[in-house]
């Protein structure tokens, strides 16, 4: 178990897990903001402005449509990053 | 041509498609049969996991259900698409790095229990009947409205399609069958979309007509001269007859954030979306696919809301204080007599001036009983006592997508169109839920636990006859719905997100997680979510006694944080994981090294 290749590669896969919890944080924080906050906590007071170019109120756009792209956007951004992540600590298959 | 024969071609050609197809993928193994051989291109993963999501309930009824509740509908928008960034984030790469073929399979190997797995395939298997019995009865619906045939006819017909493509292909035949249903129901979904934006405000997107102002043939009429956004219209009419504003919420602010929540994590739960993951060749191809699947959710679940606004604002225009009887000039057009004609829309003339009234409140207890006999204006007499306010007007929500075509006047191809998107929406979940039905059965109980002896020839003749015997359940649900069908959604849901959540989510992300702490965690959160939706839904509990205000399709979040209160101490009190079951964690966290699903074997 002593084996010095083993402890360096367990450390590394640490360090990757580490740098990926990161990753999640992030954008599990966006999704949260987007969809909770956003659209409902703060869609009362959102909804006495309009989305800019529309006619939408700001609160409703977010809880009908909005929240929606961002969750698109976030996945995607989620690959995008994962990929540089797996090439960083050399983890791609 | 008329609309019937039209629906008669269309799905028709759409029916041989999916026999060709199946055809064409016969599973030849139980690798094939129940993870298509882990070889499925992300894209096309992406387009199955969306067909496969997308059920009659969304192809029909959601539009329908945000039509009428305005901003409360909403739940299901964020809830239905907002879990699928849970899963690509927390779920699909670790357990497509798992590789095996079931969620049961995870559980049981991770809490290195067969208890815990049978209680997985109990909850699998409850979860998608649930589900497939609103799918049989969806397709019986569409049958009798549109070919004019028995519902039971429907039904079977339906089920000889599923049991055809299911039992031949299992999931590499389903794959590509939903990647051809994919197509068929969102451009039946669209199609009309864009005409109806076209009509009510001059925009071909309906993402940007729902934000418009008023204009294009209907909408001008809708304005009368104003310059007014649709949706500023809407809530206007809406105050003006009596409803919460459609912008505006009338749910308590905790229950909407609960019943999101427990959509959101009810979706990345869910056993038959979660297997769709293990049919794709590698981790990052699990991170891929869930971003197409969701992009092809977005598509609809973006429309749907507009199409739910449009259609209110037009059901209102065309049906409020217009008459009823045929030779008066204005009134209400062929399509409401037509519906009246199935019993999904009914009218009371409470005050005797022969017009339709519309305003908030029930017009009457209950679905309307018919009586013999027609009306002064024509109109089918309703025998239920009618109640005191001054609403006239029974609709039933699952009209506004079917007969939004009529309603906007759109050629007979098109309604055949939608005919054929709804069925192809209720078939293609009806084949994935049966898949996760015969799979528990023959991989989970019968390889795994009853008979692991079994060979590989044998276990995929299992899994075909208990596709086959599923697909005669499903079906008898369908002829004969239990009365709680809807009810039980909210079921599905709530067990997802207070069971299988929180026991995956702690077998990736904590090492400490072990079998009693995980065990006694879904034990818990199964007992009280089924207990308070019990309690509300068939007890008749009183609304006024919800805990917090939180609604039984709500609770689901709270059995989901007692689970993993519950799994987190009595894991903390009691030994640790085995060493074995610490290494598996470690390797599925990392992508290197995933292979084929299933050579973990």
């Amino acid at each position: 178990m002593a084996d010095p290749i083993d402890d360096k590669l367990r450390a590394k896969h640490k360090a990757y897990w580490r740098a990926n919890l990161k990753i999640l944080a992030a954008l599990l924080g966006v999704w949260f903001f987007s969809s909770y906050v956003l659209g409902i906590m703060m869609a009362d007071q959102l909804n006495n402005y309009k989305v800019p170019g529309t006619e939408f109120p700001v609160g409703f756009w977010f809880a009908q449509q909005g929240s929606i792209y961002i969750f698109v956007a976030l996945i995607v951004i989620y690959t995008k990053l994962m990929d540089q992540l797996d090439a960083r600590f050399d983890v791609a298959e | 041509m008329t609309v019937q024969s039209w629906t008669l071609l269309i799905v028709g050609i759409t029916f041989a498609l999916y026999i060709a197809i199946a055809v064409w993928s016969r599973a030849g193994s139980t690798k094939e049969f129940y993870v298509a051989g882990g070889g499925v291109p992300p894209i096309a993963n992406g387009m199955a996991t969306a067909a496969d999501w997308m059920s009659a309930a969304s192809f029909i009824s959601m539009a329908g259900i945000i039509s009428f509740a305005g901003y409360d509908g909403s739940v299901y928008l964020m809830g239905w698409t907002g879990g699928y960034v849970l899963l690509a984030l927390l779920l699909a790469p670790y357990l497509r790095k798992f590789g095996k073929f079931t969620v049961p399979d995870f559980v049981g190997d991770r809490y290195y229990s067969g208890t815990a797995r049978i209680v997985a395939v109990v909850c699998a298997i409850f979860v998608s009947f649930t589900y497939v019995a609103g799918q049989m009865r969806g397709v019986g619906v569409v049958f009798s409205r549109f070919l004019e045939v028995d519902i039971t006819v429907g039904v079977m017909i339906g089920m000889a399609m599923v049991f055809f493509y299911a039992v031949l292909g299992g999931m590499k035949g389903i794959t590509y069958t939903q990647v051809a249903q994919y197509v068929i129901l969102i451009f039946a979904f669209m199609v009309p979309a864009i005409f109806i934006s076209f009509l009510l405000t001059g925009h071909v997107i309906p993402q940007i007509g729902f934000g418009a102002p008023l204009g294009g043939e209907i909408g001008s009429q809708i304005a009368d001269g104003q310059n007014i956004s649709l949706l500023a219209k809407l809530d206007g009419l809406h105050e003006e007859l009596g409803f919460a504003a459609y912008t505006d919420g009338s749910k308590s602010m905790l229950d909407i954030l609960c019943i999101t929540a427990a959509l959101m994590v009810g979706t990345a739960g869910l056993p038959h979306v979660i297997v769709r993951f293990y049919t794709v060749p590698k981790v990052r191809d699990a991170r891929v696919s869930a971003g197409w699947a969701l992009l092809f959710i977005a598509i609809l679940y973006t429309t749907a809301p507009a199409v739910a606004a449009f259609a209110r604002t037009n059901l209102i225009h065309t049906v409020n204080e217009a008459p009823y009887a045929e030779q008066i000039d204005g009134a209400v057009p062929e399509w409401f007599r037509k519906w009246e004609d199935t019993g999904l829309l009914a009218w009371v003339d409470k005050n005797n001036d022969g017009k339709i009234q519309y305003r908030a409140g029930k017009p009457f207890d209950g679905k309307p009983a018919f009586s013999a006999g027609d009306g002064a204006h024509g109109q089918r007499l309703v025998s239920n006592e009618p109640s005191a306010n001054e609403n006239e007007l029974y609709i039933d929500r699952d009209i506004m997508v079917l007969a939004n075509p009529e309603i906007a006047k759109l050629p007979a191809w098109l309604i055949a169109l939608v005919a054929a998107g709804a069925l192809a929406a209720a078939l293609s979940t009806a084949a994935g839920l049966l898949l996760v039905v015969s799979t528990a059965i023959s991989h989970d109980l019968l390889k795994r636990t009853l008979m692991p002896e079994i060979s590989d020839k044998h276990e995929l003749l299992a899994a075909r006859i208990a596709a086959a015997g599923a697909v005669l359940v499903a079906g008898y649900f369908g002829i004969n719905p239990p009365g709680f069908v809807a009810q039980v959604v909210a079921f599905a849901f709530g067990l997802a997100a207070s069971t299988f959540f929180p026991a995956i989510i702690l077998g990736i992300f904590t090492k400490r997680a072990n079998r009693e702490g995980v065990v006694s965690g879904m034990l818990v959160g199964l007992a009280f979510t089924s207990a308070y939706i019990v309690y509300f839904k068939f007890m008749g509990g009183s609304p006024d006694d919800y805990l917090l205000g939180i609604s039984p399709e709500g609770i689901g979040t709270i059995g989901m944080f007692i689970n993993f209160g519950v799994a987190g101490v009595v894991s903390m009190l009691t030994p640790p994981p085995p060493q074995e079951v610490q290494d598996i964690v470690e390797a599925i966290r990392i992508p290197a090294g995933a292979g084929e699903a299933g050579d973990a074997h």
